[in-house]
């Protein structure tokens, strides 16, 4: 092809997707004339370069174009989604016409009279041609091909000129080559994408064409920001890599030879070239790094046409465009990307009367986010739409024939939207033209793993879902710090070394033995530590060990929160460094994260702190959530209490629920009185009587004592504990009722047998009338409580006669029955809506009608509190609707509702 | 392949060579008193004694990686793979560097040899009665004057998954 053609080829398909993006922005701000600017001079470059190469039809579409956005820009016509529609659309043609260009080295056949009609109509009348209708649709393009196959761009690579001319420099070129060369290396490329950090006030660019006509080379200050990239072929860029490498070999060898020579007269020269050998190193290896932006180029675009065509709202929100990534893992990760954000836009967002039926803004909201994490680069991808509907892919996986019902019925929620990731899975109901081509997840996921990344997803159902795709440093430079241990060296990514700890016996650092698992204490806390030797294998001597307590030094590594410490023989210095992955049969090696080569050409391994950390069984890797809870069906499965974890007497742990508990306390020993045989405590003006877990319970002799503060109106009580352990978010599941007065029960807390302390019991031990024994004036109201869960009959009895009513309390609907058979009679019921046998529902509709009960105002109980629910719940005779675990709710509904009878 | 035969210094090898339009060319190494092949179109370079870097927690017969020309290439242990004894001596060896899936690896071996082409009628299967380790290993022998050519085959001796199920 010819050099000028294909040149042309790469600049304009990079001017036009800079374009697409400042389109959709300039939708967004109509009124920003910069942004205007810099669409009309990307607009008239390619019409101008066009006239140039002789390209009739390309610059005709581009003239028309040109016009309407002239137009715009001095004001005549306004900004509307029409007229960017239209923009977009001439923007398509030349992108279609480009990709015939590249075939075929020539211009198709025939004309788009058609759209340059409708653009010249607009610019003339600022009225679009055929109705109002967003012109996309409808457009005849020729088969708008919205991705040219553009192999000129992906080919070559944009590189950051600073980068080049620091290796230019250290090369010293002869000038004169320099400059023959230049017309050879596209001058005035347009910045493209690529210099995105600066994409923001994308500046002004001039092709060649334009550029000699109007200014002489060097002199307009648009050219000097236009002369900033270059365009390199990446072949040529690892060549010098490789040569580079060639040559810092060869430097280390001189200097091995110097090196024992006091006076050489090589000595000098020699430390000049080290050093430009090393900042050429650099250099070459910066060129490698592109910014993750330059994937999401097109993205805006995307979301925008699928926002107009499916009739949403799309807010698309790209936060660490800069984050740097190597230039190949960008090209890997652009597809699938680009693939889920649709998806997302897609699938994930509800449209608008979908979203103001859920309670949402009505503009959904896309979010992408990359960082740097753990030396992996993180890409985020969440909505705030409608998550992932879980029976929707259990039917389809059903109907794959990828599980069976009985399977399904044992998985985590986690496991079975993981079933998004098989071949052929695709929930979309019907095939938009965006997405649910049967390209699915399953393709991402391929393609994300080739390069050793990983794919997880996160999705709450109609809260939203989030992907996050995380890749290893594969070829990204990282600074590393090089240890020794064994004998061998080591580098640890410094993006996870928190800092450096020299431990000796004489120090205020000394390493510390519990059972023989080395800790050490760092500022009043006190840190895990893994012996690197001994993690590696490379702990040929016993003895070594007790070496190690003498001096070391400690590098205090952090992976995600958790913080340790890798006890090491030496710490080098910090390099820079090219993380290259490790050969495929020592992939499962968890422990390295790559290898490299030092600057002295020594290979090196890479230790990945977050497989030292899994290795020592401190981090449990995603899925924890257990299934323990299929046995029982209680609604409170899913349903997440917080609990407050202690310990009292004993060493096992017990926990209360958080929602019965006031307020934490430590009590100093020495201010508890005595009265009546009792403890008591002056807390808050007033006597608190404090109560032990049981009869046997010591306190400590002395110093403070934590205690839990139970409160209701006038009176507070203390339980005074050992210690507090921790609070709790768990699916609370008590398995074994216990008998024991005191306990609720047990249940699995945090992956550990927890007792479930009565609040009840010692409420009553400390206030014998605390449930309203007394009875005065027999005013109480009678309350039925009607529950499946003893947990949830233990817990509300003794909250509900503290809030002054009478309770009684049956495990099933039917026992209920049994009490109106009897001729009980109740003030009000509070029922649980799912329970084994009759439900709740069931439950009020029996007793609508009744003659006793009929009227008896009936209260629902439950975890599901959607809008649904409550109207099925009022239909059927409930008078209001509680969620569970809301007490004060609770309580002032009931108060309520006996108020009203 | 056979045009390669300008390349082999082989003729005076003798008799079976001279029949053999119809020959393939090795790069012939020795490990102990065993001479092995190697296929000389997968054959990158061969090295000298190399500065290596041990990797721990590695299967045995990776010695370690080292730096060839700015890539990284993992040195395989040949005589471990193959369930010898380590060498008595001090020979430092010798190492033939083979690409297998855009990966290099270096094959560390005792001594490496010339470039041998040999006909294709010398080729025999392997006999039923080898070790099952170099059956896996070896593509067949090929017999000279005076000595069996063992060919080894890359493929399978860098594919370290099915051998782990093997010894496991």
């Amino acid at each position: 092809m010819d050099d000028l053609l294909s040149e042309f080829l790469t600049e304009t398909s990079e001017s036009l997707s800079t374009l697409d993006v400042e389109l959709v922005k300039l939708e967004q701000n109509p009124n920003d004339p910069d942004i205007l600017s810099n669409i009309f001079r990307l607009v008239h470059t390619i019409k101008g370069t066009c006239g140039f190469l002789g390209l009739p039809r390309l610059e005709a579409v581009a003239h028309a174009g040109e016009n309407v956005l002239g137009k715009i820009r001095d004001g005549e016509l306004v900004v509307t989604a029409e007229a960017v529609t239209l923009v977009l659309e001439s923007i398509d043609t030349i992108k279609y016409l480009l990709g015939e260009l590249e075939q075929n080295e020539a211009e198709p056949d025939g004309n788009d009279a058609d759209l340059i009609a409708r653009l010249n109509h607009f610019a003339d009348t600022g009225t679009i041609l055929g109705g109002s209708a967003p012109a996309a649709a409808a457009a005849p393009e020729p088969e708008p091909v919205e991705e040219p196959p553009l192999d000129v761009p992906e080919s070559g690579v944009a590189v950051d000129s600073d980068a080049l001319q620091a290796a230019f420099d250290a090369t010293e070129v002869d000038p004169e080559f320099a400059t023959s060369s230049e017309p050879e290396a596209p001058a005035p490329a347009p910045a493209p994408p690529a210099a995105a950090k600066s994409q923001q006030v994308a500046p002004a660019k001039k092709p060649a064409a334009e550029q000699k006509a109007e200014a002489p080379r060097g002199e307009a200050k648009e050219s000097s920001v236009a002369a900033q990239t270059i365009r390199v072929n990446v072949e040529l860029l690892e060549n010098l890599m490789t040569l580079v490498s060639e040559l810092v070999l060869t430097r280390n060898q001189l200097l091995q030879m110097v090196r024992g020579k006091d006076d050489s007269e090589f000595t000098v020269p020699l430390q000049r070239l080290s050093h430009i050998t090393t900042d050429l190193q650099e250099g070459v290896m910066k060129t490698r790094m592109q910014p993750i932006g330059n994937a999401w180029a097109k993205l805006p675009r995307i979301v925008r046409d699928l926002a107009l065509e499916m009739n949403k709202k799309i807010d698309l929100q790209m936060i660490g465009a800069d984050t740097e990534l190597d230039r190949q893992v960008l090209e890997l990760i652009k597809d699938p990307l680009t693939h889920m954000v649709r998806n997302s836009a897609d699938h994930g967002l509800e449209d608008i009367p979908g979203r103001r039926e859920a309670g949402k803004p009505e503009t959904g909201t896309v979010t992408l986010n990359a960082y740097h994490e753990g030396g992996h680069i993180i890409i985020e991808i969440s909505d705030d739409g409608r998550g992932l509907n879980l029976d929707r892919i259990k039917a389809k996986a059903i109907a794959n024939g990828l599980t069976t019902e009985s399977e399904l019925e044992g998985m985590a929620e986690q496991q079975i939207q993981q079933f998004i990731f098989k071949p052929g899975f695709s929930t979309a109901e019907k095939v938009t033209s965006v997405s649910g081509r049967g390209v699915g997840m399953d393709v991402v996921r391929t393609n994300i793993e080739k390069i050793g990344g990983t794919v997880e997803l996160k999705s709450v159902e109609g809260r939203g879902s989030t992907f996050i795709i995380k890749i290893p440093l594969t070829l990204a430079i990282v600074s590393a710090l090089i240890v020794e241990s064994g004998g061998e060296r080591f580098a640890i990514p410094q993006i996870s070394v928190l800092e450096l700890v020299r431990a000796s016996n004489n120090s205020e650092h000394s390493i510390e033995r519990i059972h023989d698992t080395p800790v050490l204490r760092l500022r009043n806390r006190l840190l895990p530590l893994v012996t690197l030797k001994k993690i590696l294998g490379l702990d040929t001597k016993e003895e070594s060990d007790e070496g190690v307590d003498e001096e070391a030094f400690i590098v205090v590594a952090q992976v995600g929160t958790y913080s340790f410490g890798i006890i090491v023989d030496r710490v080098f210095d910090t390099e820079e460094i090219v993380v290259k992955p490790v050969a495929p049969i020592l992939r499962d090696l968890s422990l390295f994260s790559g290898n490299t080569i030092l600057g002295d050409g020594s290979v090196i391994m890479i230790l990945d702190p977050n497989g030292i950390a899994t290795r020592t069984g401190e981090i449990t890797v995603g899925g924890s959530q257990g299934v323990e809870g299929k046995a029982k069906t209680d609604a409170s499965d899913r349903e997440t209490t917080s609990m407050l974890v202690f310990r009292a007497g004993g060493s096992e742990v017990r926990a209360v629920p958080l929602a019965l508990v006031a307020r934490l306390e430590e009590i100093d020993v020495e201010n508890i009185e005595h009265s009546n045989g009792r403890p008591l405590v002056q807390y808050r003006g007033k006597l608190m009587p404090l109560v032990f877990i049981d009869g046997s319970y010591q306190m400590k002799a002395e110093g403070r004592q934590p205690t839990l503060v139970f409160q209701d109106r006038e009176r507070t009580m203390g339980l005074v504990v050992d210690e507090i352990v921790d609070i709790v978010d768990d699916v609370l599941n008590v398995e074994l009722t216990a008998d024991q007065d005191g306990l609720v029960g047990s249940a699995v807390i945090d992956g550990k047998a927890t007792d479930l302390i009565d609040a009840g019991y010692y409420l009553e031990l400390a206030f014998s009338d605390w449930f309203g024994t007394e009875d005065n004036g027999g005013e109480k109201k009678r309350v039925l409580l009607i529950d499946d869960s003893p947990f949830f009959r233990n817990l509300l009895t003794p909250m509900l006669s503290v809030a002054g009513f009478r309770v009684t309390a049956v495990e099933t609907a039917e026992q209920a029955m049994e009490l109106k058979n009897r001729g009980d009679l109740f003030d009000a019921i509070i029922s649980d809506i799912e329970m084994p046998g009759m439900n709740g529902f069931e439950f009020a509709e029996a007793l609508q009608n009744d003659e006793q009960w009929g009227e008896v105002p009936i209260i629902a109980l439950s975890s599901h509190t959607s809008e649904e629910d409550f109207e099925r719940g009022r239909q059927v005779g409930f008078s209001d609707y509680v969620a569970k675990f809301d007490r004060d709710a609770l309580v002032s509904t009931l108060v309520q509702t006996l108020s009203n009878v | 392949m056979s045009d390669s035969n300008a390349l082999v210094p082989s003729h005076e090898r003798g008799g079976a060579l001279d029949l053999g339009g119809d020959s393939q060319d090795f790069v012939t190494a020795y490990i102990g008193k065993q001479l092995f092949g190697i296929p000389v179109l997968t054959v990158q370079d061969v090295l000298g004694p190399q500065r290596i870097t041990r990797i721990p927690l590695a299967p045995p017969e990776v010695a370690g990686s080292l730096n060839l020309r700015g890539r990284i290439v993992t040195a395989i242990d040949v005589r471990k793979r193959l369930g010898l004894r380590d060498k008595d001596d001090d020979n430092p060896g010798m190492s033939i560097v083979v690409d297998q899936g855009g990966e290099l690896y270096s094959l560390m071996v005792d001594q490496v040899g010339e470039v041998l082409s040999v006909p294709k009628k010398a080729f025999e299967q392997n006999p039923a009665t080898l070790d099952p380790r170099w059956r896996e290993f070896s593509d067949g022998i090929f017999r000279l004057d005076k000595k069996l050519l063992v060919i080894l085959d890359v493929t399978r001796l860098l594919d370290f998954t099915s051998s782990i199920k093997q010894a496991g």
